[in-house]
C-alpha cells in the first residue's frame, strides 16, 4: 500500500500523519513537497492539517493553488482516495472537491481539545470500522472549523448521506459548524474532509484508551486490502 | 554628533567616555548606536553578570553551558535537549498580542540555531488582578498572541502557570520556555570562523520595525511607553516555520560554520557576538542586507529588530548550498560579507566605511557594575500572621473559594486555545504538575515544568529563590522524572534601586543553592531588569525552567486518583505555618508574613523517596503541594475522573494551617492497598516523614470534620473562574 | 498604465459573522448604544502595472476575486479601480 502526504509551507501535521502511516499501518508513504507535479501511484493520499501559506486571507486558499494541486483534483475525480484533516478539509473545500466553506469559530477562539463526535455514516471506506451512531471521541485543533453550507447544499449532504461525523451534540460543538458537522464526504465517498486530527489518536502511548483514529486509518487499509482500485 | 547623544542611546556618561578611551576616538553616529544597544543590559547583562557568575553550569548531563543561543543537556542515545527561557515583558504590556507572539517567535530561534527541533513551549505568565478591564485586555492579548504564533508554527503549548497579582498590574510578565531535540552529531554553534568564509543573512528583509528594542527592554515603564509602539516588532509565524525547516536543513548539509538567530539588536549582536566566538571578525556590507523599506540608514539597518532573520555562516563556496535551501522554503539568503582575522566589526555601507569596532569590545568588554544592595524596608516589618485575624468559620467556602480565585483556577480556558497535541508526543500535556513528552522512537520520555512564586520571593528572596528550584524538581519528580538541569528567567525591578539588586542578589543565591543540592545546574537563562511601572516594580520573579528525564515512559505518574479505595499517603511533613500563602489574600487581601521553612535535606530526601516509589512501581498518583495547601492539592488530584476522598488527619497544628498552609517539600500519593508495606518500607528506608492520611472514595471530598464537599460542585467553580471573571 | 485596485470582501448578507458578532458586543459595551450592526471584512491594496485598458483591468481583478480573494459560497467582493498618477 502506498500513501503520499502533501507537504505545503506551513502545514504542520504532516509528520504526525506520515509517521502513523508508515509505522502503524505499514503504508509505503511519501511527503510530497506542493512544488511537485506529479503523484506516484498512491492507494491514499492526504492533505495535513497545519497553516499552508500562514491561512493568510482564508485557511486552505492559497494552498488550493498549490502545483501540486492540479493532480490531487485529477486523482480525486478519479476515484482516488483523499483524507482532508483540519487544514486539509479547508483546502478541499476551497478546492470544491468537497461542497460548502469555513468561516472562524463561533468565539472566535482557537480551540484545542478532545470532543465527543458520532459516527454518521459507518458505511464509507474511511468509517466501517465504527458501528453505527457509534459515539466516539477525537481531538480538535482549530480556529477556522465552523463549517457552513447553505440550505439547498445541507439537503444534498443529507439525501446522499454525506454527513460522515457530526459533533456529538450542540454543547460538544467547538466552532459553530452547521447542523454540528464534524466531516462530510463528497457524493460517491472516496474523499472526506474532517476537522479533528484521527492522526493524534492512533496510538496508545499518547491517547491511552482513546484510539478512535486508529479505527479510521484501519478502515482504509481493509478496504485497500479488500482490492479498492489504484488510481494513477 | 549632540552634545550628549550617549543619552539618546540609553549610556551614561561614564560608559561613553569609556568608549572614546577604548576606541581613542569619538565614535561615529552608527558605532555610538551600536555601542548602546550592545552595552545595554539586555545584551550585556552589566548588572547582572558578577552576581550570576557563581551559578553552578556544570554537572554530568551538560553538553553546552550558558554562552551560547541555548544551553544543551544529554538524555543519552546519542540524543540531546536544547532548551531555554526568555522574557518579552515590557513589548507586551504595550501591544500584548505582538508582544507574545514575538517572544516566542524569539525563543524558538535560538533554540533551532543549536541545531535542535523546538519540539514544545511552556509560557510563565504573570498578570494583575482579573477585576481589571486594562489587565484582561492585556491577559486576552497575550494568550491570543502565544496562541496564534505558536499553533500556526506547529509546536505544542504543553504547559507553563499563571499567576495574578496587583503587583504585575502594569507591568506583566511574558516568560517562554522552549525545548527541541537533537542528536549530538547536529549540535551547531554561533560562532564565525575562518578569515574569508562568507556571511549572510537569511529570512526576512529588514525594515524599521523594534529598533532599539534592546534598549526598550532596558527601561521602566512609564505613561508614555503607549507611544513607544513603533518599538514593538510584529511577527509572522509563517515565515518562521519556513526558516526553521531551512534552517535545520541547513545544519543537516553539513555546508555550515555558524548560525545565530538575530534578536535583540539584530545585526549588530548578531555579528559582534559570532565574531568574538569564534576570536574573528566580521565585514559587512548593509548596502546587501535585503531591506522593506526604503532609504534605511545604516544605523536603522544595523539596529532594526526585524522578525525571523538569522545570521548564517557557511563554508567558503558553500554560498549556492544555502542560496538552494533557502530558496526551496521561499526565503533570501544573501551574501553580505565575509569573516576576517582582525577581530573587528566593520561596517560598509556600499563600500564606505561606517563603523569599525573590536568585536570583543561590543560582545564581551561591557562594563560590569556591581550595584549597591540595601536589605529593603518592607522586610523590617514582617512578622508572623495574626492568627486571629484570619480565623475561618467555614472552610468549606473557603476552598471553593480558593479553587475560583484565578492563580489557583483551572487554566483550561488558557490552555484549550493553545495546541498542546501537535507532533504527537505529548503524553500528558497542561494543567499537571510537569508536561511530559515521549521521545519518538524510544521508550524514554523528558518532563517539562516552570516554576515561581513571586510573593515568596518579594518576602523572602533567598528562600523564594530556592523554593521555585525545589518546586520544579518536585513537578518533575511528581511526574516520573529525574530533574536533569534548570534555565532560569530572572524577572526584577529597576537594579539601580539598591533594594531591588539586594532581592536580586539573595534571589540569586537561594537559586544557588538549591541547584547545589539538587543537581540540577543552570545551562541558560535571561535576566529581564526595569519591570516597573509608575504604581513600583513587580515580586522578584525568578522563574525556573525544568526538564527532567523518565527512563522509561512507563514510569510517568499523573497526579489525578485513579480508583475508590487506594490509600493517600502524604510525603513530607505539615508545620504550622501560614505566612505568604493564597488563603492570607483570600482572608486579608494580602499576602504578607514569614515564607514556609525550607529544608533543602528534606525536600531532597522527599523527592529521592517518591522516586524510588516511582521505579518500583508503587505510585498510582503524585501531585506535589504548592499555592493553596494540602486541600487545594487533594482537591486538584480529584478532578479528572470525578472521584473523592475521605481524609482524616491528627496534626498537632491549627486547622487552617493544616488546610491551607503553604509548607514546603510535601507530596500526596496515592498507592494501591495491596502495595502499602512495600511504600513504607521505601519511606522508613529514606528516613523521611510521612503519614497515612485517607483514601480515595467516589464523589464526596471530606477532610476531618472540616470539610464535606461534592466534588463536581468543586470542580465546576473551579473550572469556570477565569471564564467567568473575564 | 498602471493601477491602483481597492478590494473588500465580507460575508454575504444572511451568513452569520462571528467577527462582527464579537465586535458589535464590545461596541455596545463601550456605550455605543446606537450601534446596530456590523460587518468585520478584509480590505486589500493591489497596484496592477502595465495594462492599457480599464476594462481589461477590471477583468483581471474580477477573476482574481473570484478564484482566489474572496470565496464565492460565503463571501462577496467589491472593489474600486483607479489609475495612478505619474
Amino acid at each position: 500500500m502506498k500513501a503520499g502526504v502533501v507537504t505545503f509551507p506551513g502545514s504542520n501535521c504532516d509528520h504526525d500523519v506520515y509517521n502513523v502511516l508508515s509505522k502503524i499501518f505499514s503504508f509505503d508513504t511519501d511527503l510530497i513537497w506542493h512544488q511537485k507535479r506529479h503523484l506516484n501511484n498512491y492507494d491514499l493520499l492526504v492533505l495535513p492539517g497545519g497553516f499552508s501559506y500562514g491561512d493568510y486571507l482564508r485557511s486552505g486558499a492559497i494552498a488550493r493553488f498549490a502545483r501540486i494541486m492540479d493532480s490531487v483534483i485529477d486523482f480525486a475525480l478519479a476515484g482516488g482516495l483523499v483524507l482532508g484533516i483540519c487544514n486539509g478539509f479547508q483546502i478541499l473545500l476551497e478546492s470544491n472537491l468537497l461542497p460548502g466553506a469555513m468561516k472562524v469559530n463561533d468565539n472566535l477562539k482557537f480551540v484545542c481539545k478532545n470532543v465527543s463526535l458520532e459516527v454518521n455514516n459507518n458505511k464509507t471506506t474511511f468509517t466501517n470500522h465504527y458501528c453505527e451512531n457509534e459515539i466516539i471521541e477525537m481531538p480538535v485543533a482549530h480556529g477556522e472549523g465552523n463549517y457552513y453550507i447553505d440550505k439547498k447544499g445541507l439537503n444534498s449532504l443529507i439525501d446522499n448521506n454525506q454527513i460522515v461525523l457530526r459533533y456529538a451534540n450542540q454543547s460538544e460543538n467547538p466552532n459553530g459548524s452547521v447542523e454540528n458537522i464534524a466531516g462530510i464526504s463528497n457524493n460517491k465517498g472516496n474523499i472526506l474532509g474532517l476537522m479533528p486530527h484521527p492522526e493524534r489518536c492512533s496510538e496508545d502511548i499518547i491517547s491511552p484508551g482513546r484510539r478512535d483514529g486508529y479505527r479510521l486509518f484501519s478502515s482504509i487499509v481493509a478496504n485497500l486490502k479488500a482490492g479498492g482500485e489504484q488510481i494513477g | 554628533m549632540a552634545e550628549n547623544g550617549w543619552e539618546k542611546e540609553g549610556l551614561t556618561k561614564e560608559e561613553y567616555d569609556k568608549i572614546v578611551d577604548l576606541l581613542k576616538r569619538k565614535p561615529t553616529d552608527t558605532e555610538l548606536g551600536i555601542f548602546g544597544v550592545m552595552w545595554s543590559e539586555h545584551c550585556s547583562y552589566k548588572n547582572s553578570k558578577l552576581v550570576l557568575k557563581d551559578l553552578p553550569t556544570e554537572g554530568e548531563c551538560v553538553l553546552q553551558g550558558p554562552g551560547e543561543n541555548a544551553g544543551i543537556v544529554d538524555i543519552g542515545d546519542n540524543q540531546a535537549i536544547s532548551f531555554k527561557i526568555e522574557s518579552h515583558n515590557h513589548p507586551s504590556a504595550v501591544e500584548p498580542f505582538q508582544g507574545a507572539a514575538t517572544g516566542i517567535g524569539g525563543i524558538i530561534r535560538d533554540i533551532f540555531t543549536m541545531g535542535a527541533r523546538p519540539i514544545a513551549n511552556l509560557n510563565s505568565l504573570r498578570f494583575g488582578n482579573l477585576n481589571n478591564k486594562r489587565v484582561q485586555y492585556l491577559f486576552k492579548g497575550v494568550v491570543a498572541g502565544i496562541s496564534s504564533y505558536g499553533n500556526s508554527i506547529g509546536i505544542p503549548t504543553v504547559g507553563g502557570e499563571i499567576y495574578f497579582d496587583d503587583v504585575y498590574e502594569g507591568n506583566p510578565l511574558v516568560n517562554v520556555m522552549s525545548v527541541g531535540l537533537l542528536d549530538h552529531a547536529d549540535i551547531a554553534t554561533a560562532t564565525a570562523r575562518g578569515a574569508g568564509n562568507p556571511v549572510m543573512v537569511v529570512g526576512a528583509a529588514t525594515g524599521r520595525d523594534g529598533i532599539k528594542g534592546a534598549s526598550f527592554a532596558s527601561d521602566e515603564l512609564t505613561e508614555e511607553s503607549d507611544e513607544d509602539r513603533p518599538a514593538v516588532q510584529v511577527g509572522d509565524p509563517f515565515l518562521e516555520k519556513l526558516l526553521l525547516e531551512a534552517s535545520l536543513e541547513l545544519i543537516k548539509s553539513g555546508a555550515l560554520i555558524g548560525i545565530q538567530d538575530m534578536g535583540a539588536a539584530g545585526l549588530t549582536s548578531s555579528s559582534a557576538e559570532m565574531a568574538s566566538r569564534g576570536d574573528s571578525g566580521i565585514e559587512i556590507d548593509i548596502a546587501k542586507v535585503p531591506v522593506r523599506e526604503e532609504d534605511m540608514t545604516s544605523y536603522e539597518i544595523m539596529l532594526s529588530e526585524s522578525q525571523e532573520r538569522m545570521l548564517v555562516v557557511p563554508k567558503k563556496g558553500k554560498e549556492n548550498v544555502v542560496k538552494d535551501i533557502f530558496e526551496k522554503w521561499g526565503l533570501h539568503a544573501e551574501v553580505i560579507g565575509k569573516v576576517t582575522d582582525d577581530g573587528m566589526l566593520r561596517i560598509l555601507n556600499d563600500g564606505n566605511k561606517v563603523a569599525e569596532i573590536s568585536a570583543s569590545l561590543l560582545a564581551d568588554e561591557a562594563p560590569e557594575y556591581t550595584r549597591e544592595t540595601k536589605k529593603p524596608e518592607y522586610l523590617r516589618t514582617i512578622k508572623a500572621v495574626n492568627r486571629e485575624k484570619i480565623k475561618s468559620d467555614n472552610f468549606s467556602e473557603d476552598l471553593l473559594k480558593l479553587l475560583s480565585s484565578p492563580t489557583i483556577a483551572s487554566k483550561k480556558w488558557v490552555y484549550e486555545q493553545y495546541d498542546h497535541m501537535v507532533m504527537t508526543n505529548t503524553v500528558v500535556g497542561p494543567g499537571s504538575d510537569a508536561a511530559i513528552l515521549r521521545i519518538e522512537g524510544k521508550n524514554k520520555a523528558i518532563a517539562l515544568t516552570t516554576d515561581c512564586n513571586g510573593k515568596y520571593c518579594y518576602l523572602n528572596p533567598y528562600r523564594g529563590g530556592a523554593i521555585a528550584v525545589c518546586e520544579a524538581a518536585r513537578n518533575i519528580v511528581c511526574s516520573g522524572g529525574r530533574p536533569l538541569a534548570i534555565t532560569d528567567g530572572l524577572n526584577f525591578g529597576n537594579p539601580m534601586d539598591p533594594e531591588i539588586y539586594w532581592q536580586f542578589k539573595n534571589s540569586v543565591q537561594g537559586i544557588i543553592e538549591a541547584c547545589q543540592k539538587l543537581k540540577t545546574p543552570v545551562i541558560g537563562g535571561n535576566v529581564s531588569f526595569y519591570n516597573e511601572s509608575p504604581k513600583g516594580a513587580i515580586d522578584p520573579t525568578p522563574i525556573i525552567g525544568m526538564v527532567g528525564l523518565l527512563d522509561s515512559i512507563s514510569e510517568q505518574v499523573t497526579m489525578d486518583f485513579k480508583k475508590e479505595g487506594d490509600l493517600i499517603y502524604l510525603v513530607g511533613k505539615n508545620i504550622d505555618e501560614l505566612g505568604a500563602s493564597q488563603y492570607l489574600k483570600l482572608k486579608i487581601d494580602k499576602v504578607d508574613g514569614i515564607v514556609p521553612q525550607l529544608d533543602l535535606d528534606l525536600e531532597k530526601r522527599v523527592q529521592k523517596t517518591v522516586r524510588s516509589a516511582v521505579k518500583e512501581d508503587v505510585i498510582k498518583s503524585a501531585h506535589d503541594c504548592s499555592e493553596g495547601g494540602l486541600a487545594v492539592t487533594l482537591a486538584e488530584s480529584c478532578f479528572e475522573n470525578g472521584l473523592g476522598i475521605n481524609v482524616d488527619i491528627d496534626e498537632p497544628i491549627s486547622d487552617e494551617a493544616l488546610l491551607f498552609g503553604e509548607s514546603q517539600s510535601r507530596i500526596v500519593v496515592s498507592i494501591a492497598p495491596d502495595d502499602l508495606h512495600k511504600f513504607e518500607e521505601i519511606t522508613v528506608s529514606n528516613s523521611v516523614p510521612y503519614m497515612k492520611i485517607g483514601t480515595v472514595q467516589s464523589r464526596e471530598y471530606k477532610f476531618n470534620e472540616l470539610i464535606n464537599l461534592d466534588v463536581g460542585e468543586m470542580k465546576s467553580k473551579w473550572e469556570a473562574a477565569i471564564e467567568v471573571s473575564l | 498604465m498602471d493601477w491602483e485596485v481597492k478590494i473588500e470582501t465580507k460575508l454575504k448578507d444572511g451568513i452569520l459573522d462571528p467577527q462582527g458578532k464579537a465586535v458589535k458586543t464590545g461596541l455596545k459595551s463601550l456605550g455605543y448604544e446606537n450601534v446596530d450592526s456590523v460587518f468585520v471584512g478584509k480590505y486589500m491594496e493591489i497596484i496592477i502595472k502595465d495594462i492599457s485598458k480599464k476594462e481589461d483591468a477590471s477583468e483581471m481583478v474580477e477573476d482574481m476575486c473570484k478564484k482566489l480573494l474572496a470565496n464565492p459560497v460565503i463571501e462577496e467582493y467589491k472593489y474600486e479601480l483607479n489609475k495612478m498618477e505619474g
